[in-house]
């Protein structure tokens, strides 16, 4: 697999080396990109020099490089679909791509790629489009640098922001995505990594997995979105390093987990969330390192999850530490440090000596009858608290930190 | 009628009770903001002393007041006042200390170290709880003969809002979960000033999110300035009603 990548991207280097170069101006022999494209050859480099290009739906039907010089400007006169890649090997960079049509009918979209591979869509901005970037069946490709952003208020008159549809082995670094409905989109997307992106008010969600198996994302920032983020029915994910930042709305959530397994989530900060992280269906994952900090909820674990383990993660200033559903949960937690914990350490060695239960009577209440709610900060429901944590008998028994720590995990970003 | 309260009120401040309330709520409240760096955490920290501590000091302090110038009463109903004077003037004296110390006490830190919307609400319901357990307090008072009595029923009175009350509604929660009670529950709260002044604040700090469906619900309706008059219009009927009953109670009460 490596290998044919490897000698793939040497033929693509190939390629551009020997190609030829075309320059496209305004004032020049080639004022149109679409006429050049018909001219140039397979292999061939077009420098677009900056101006303003209004040439309706552009096919890239040969393996070309598009390279922006002074950000050149494709209008897509809210009619078109800008760029249509067909062939393999295509390169667009440094464009400014705005103004892409809406259908209900088509996902049209600023750049769109079906059936190719190898293509790289690097440092390019795309102004109110209504799908940004989106790969249909699509390997091996390349997406870094973009800057997405759109403006519209309603979901159904907005699309996806990066969409991929059943492609592989692609890479999304480096983007930033704004204002779509849904920051990044999987579906059916395999071995592919998301790294270092940001993802900020979007309608949605800032990221969104459905059937996508094997893929990781690090190092990006998910922040302000409609729902946050959401995996959902995949397998095999990584997410590592991750910030989730002011997720914060009635639906909200940092992560939202459902029917996915063997996930490994590590590292990763999750601040000021209505709800850190949400578990449904969720069997064999792994949390570990990670800090939950002044959330609503920072894990709400349903109990159809099943056999998770969370450990060594930090719980500080949490509305609820942890709430589930019900009384029988199979999941471990240990060695976590939450500031709720009010136990001794006589050993001194770090571990609390009597175990914790960061599940609250009141948080059990509340998610048995919602609007119980309101009874929150009250005098009662400090009473209840107290006497349960005297006398457990409501809170499930094997739902509990047998080493809490009594100092926080140094979690650096 | 005023010269009477000027006396009540000097009455009030010559036992230093007043003083001492003054200087306890200030301390809490720049402990708390010197101890929390995120000043609205603090707002919130300081909403627990406003619910708990402020109803019970001004209940007992009230009932205590009533009995101890009990004679002066007497002497006053002595002599060509008109009852409902006597009565109004004594109101008066106690919600003005009262009042007086707790906007020192909190309001003005609450002012100086967090000046936002929020902290207006929070010390508006503080003032409006403060008043609303003074008339609670004259009508336990009045209603009893002695002071031991008196007291009793103040604490009474205290225990039913902060922790009696809520306990009922949550049995009521319980045991008609089934059905949307957002209505109801509205209602409900509405028959006590210690949780209405405490949803309100907590809707007011941006909490709403954490409630769900019923935070949505009610932030809607408290959300509105329609909500904010409701609210204090019913905390307003909570001071008139309670006060209204005392002094019918005193005009025909045989002292």
């Amino acid at each position: 697999m490596i290998r044919l990548f490897l000698l793939l991207t040497i033929l693509h280097f190939s390629t551009l080396l020997f190609g030829k170069t075309w320059v496209v101006s305004k004032d020049g022999a080639n004022p149109s990109i679409k006429t050049t494209i018909l001219k140039a050859q397979p292999g061939d480099t077009l420098l677009i020099k900056s101006g303003y290009f209004k040439e309706g739906n552009i096919i890239v039907n040969k393996s070309l490089v598009l390279i922006g010089q002074g950000l050149p400007v494709i209008d897509g006169e809210n009619k078109y679909e800008n760029f249509t890649l067909t062939a393999p090997f295509v390169t667009l960079q440094g464009l400014k791509i705005i103004n892409t049509g809406i259908s209900d009918v088509n996902d049209i979209s600023a750049i769109t790629g079906e059936s190719v591979k190898n293509l790289r869509i690097i440092d390019n901005i795309i102004e109110d489009a209504f799908f940004g970037i989106h790969l249909k069946g699509s390997t091996n490709s390349l997406i870094s640098g973009n800057k997405l952003k759109a403006r519209n208020q309603r979901d159904a008159q907005s699309g996806n922001g990066i969409h991929l549809w059943k492609c592989d082995s692609i890479r999304i670094i480096n983007n930033t995505v704004e204002g779509h409905r849904d920051g990044i989109y999987f579906e059916f997307v395999t071995h592919s990594v998301i790294q270092g992106n940001v993802s900020h008010h979007n309608l949605r969600y800032g990221l969104h997995f459905m059937f996508s198996h094997n893929d990781e994302y690090r190092n990006n920032t998910f922040k302000d979105n409609g729902a946050g983020v959401a995996v959902m029915f995949s397998k095999k994910v990584k997410m590592f390093n991750n910030l989730f930042m002011e997720n914060w709305g009635s639906s909200a959530y940092g992560l939202l987990l459902k029917e996915i397994s063997d996930c490994i989530i590590e590292n990763n900060r999750f601040y000021k969330n209505t709800v850190g992280i949400y578990l449904e269906g969720v069997n064999r994952g792994t949390f570990a390192n990670n800090q939950f900090r002044e959330n609503g909820w920072a894990v709400k674990l349903q109990a159809s999850s099943i056999e998770n383990v969370f450990e060594k993660n930090n719980f500080v200033g949490n509305t609820f530490d942890l709430s589930t559903n019900g009384s029988l949960t199979a999941n471990r937690l240990d060695a976590n440090y939450w500031d709720k914990y009010d136990g001794y350490d006589m050993g001194h060695d770090g571990i609390g000596d009597i175990p914790f239960h960061p599940v609250s009577v009141y948080s059990m209440i509340v998610e048995k009858m919602p609007t119980a709610v309101m009874l929150w900060r009250s005098f009662l429901v400090f009473m209840l608290d107290r006497a349960e944590k005297l006398v457990p008998v409501i809170i499930p028994e094997n739902l509990r930190d047998d080493h809490p720590q009594m100092k926080a995990y140094d979690i650096s970003s | 009628m005023m010269k009477i309260a000027k006396y009540a009120l000097l009455d009030i401040l010559r036992n230093r009770f007043v003083l001492f309330y003054t200087f306890f709520l200030l301390l809490v409240s720049l402990s708390m903001f010197s101890l929390d760096s995120d000043s609205s955490k603090a707002t919130l920290s300081l909403l627990n002393i406003i619910l708990m501590v402020v109803p019970l000091v001004s209940i007992i302090f009230t009932t205590i007041h009533f009995f101890n110038s009990y004679e002066f009463i007497e002497l006053m109903l002595s002599q060509p006042i008109n009852r409902k004077a006597i009565f109004a003037s004594e109101f008066i004296a106690v919600s003005a200390a009262l009042c007086t110390s707790y906007l020192v006490g909190i309001g003005i830190p609450v002012l100086l170290l967090n000046n936002s919307a929020e902290s207006m609400v929070l010390i508006l319901s503080g003032l409006m709880l403060t008043l609303v357990f003074v008339a609670l307090g004259f009508a336990a008072s009045i209603s009893t003969r002695d002071k031991a009595k008196g007291i009793g029923v103040a604490l009474l009175f205290w225990f039913y809002f902060s922790l009696i009350y809520d306990g009922l509604l949550l049995y009521i929660i319980y045991s008609f979960s089934d059905y949307p009670l957002e209505k109801i529950t509205l209602m409900l709260v509405s028959l006590n000033p210690v949780d209405l002044a405490r949803i309100v604040i907590l809707l007011k700090l941006d909490i709403s999110a954490l409630m769900g469906y019923t935070g949505a619900f009610y932030k809607n309706f408290f959300g509105s300035s329609l909500g904010i008059l409701y609210s204090l219009g019913v905390l307003g009927l909570w001071v008139i009603i309670p006060f209204l009953i005392s002094i019918k109670v005193f005009l025909k009460k045989d002292i």
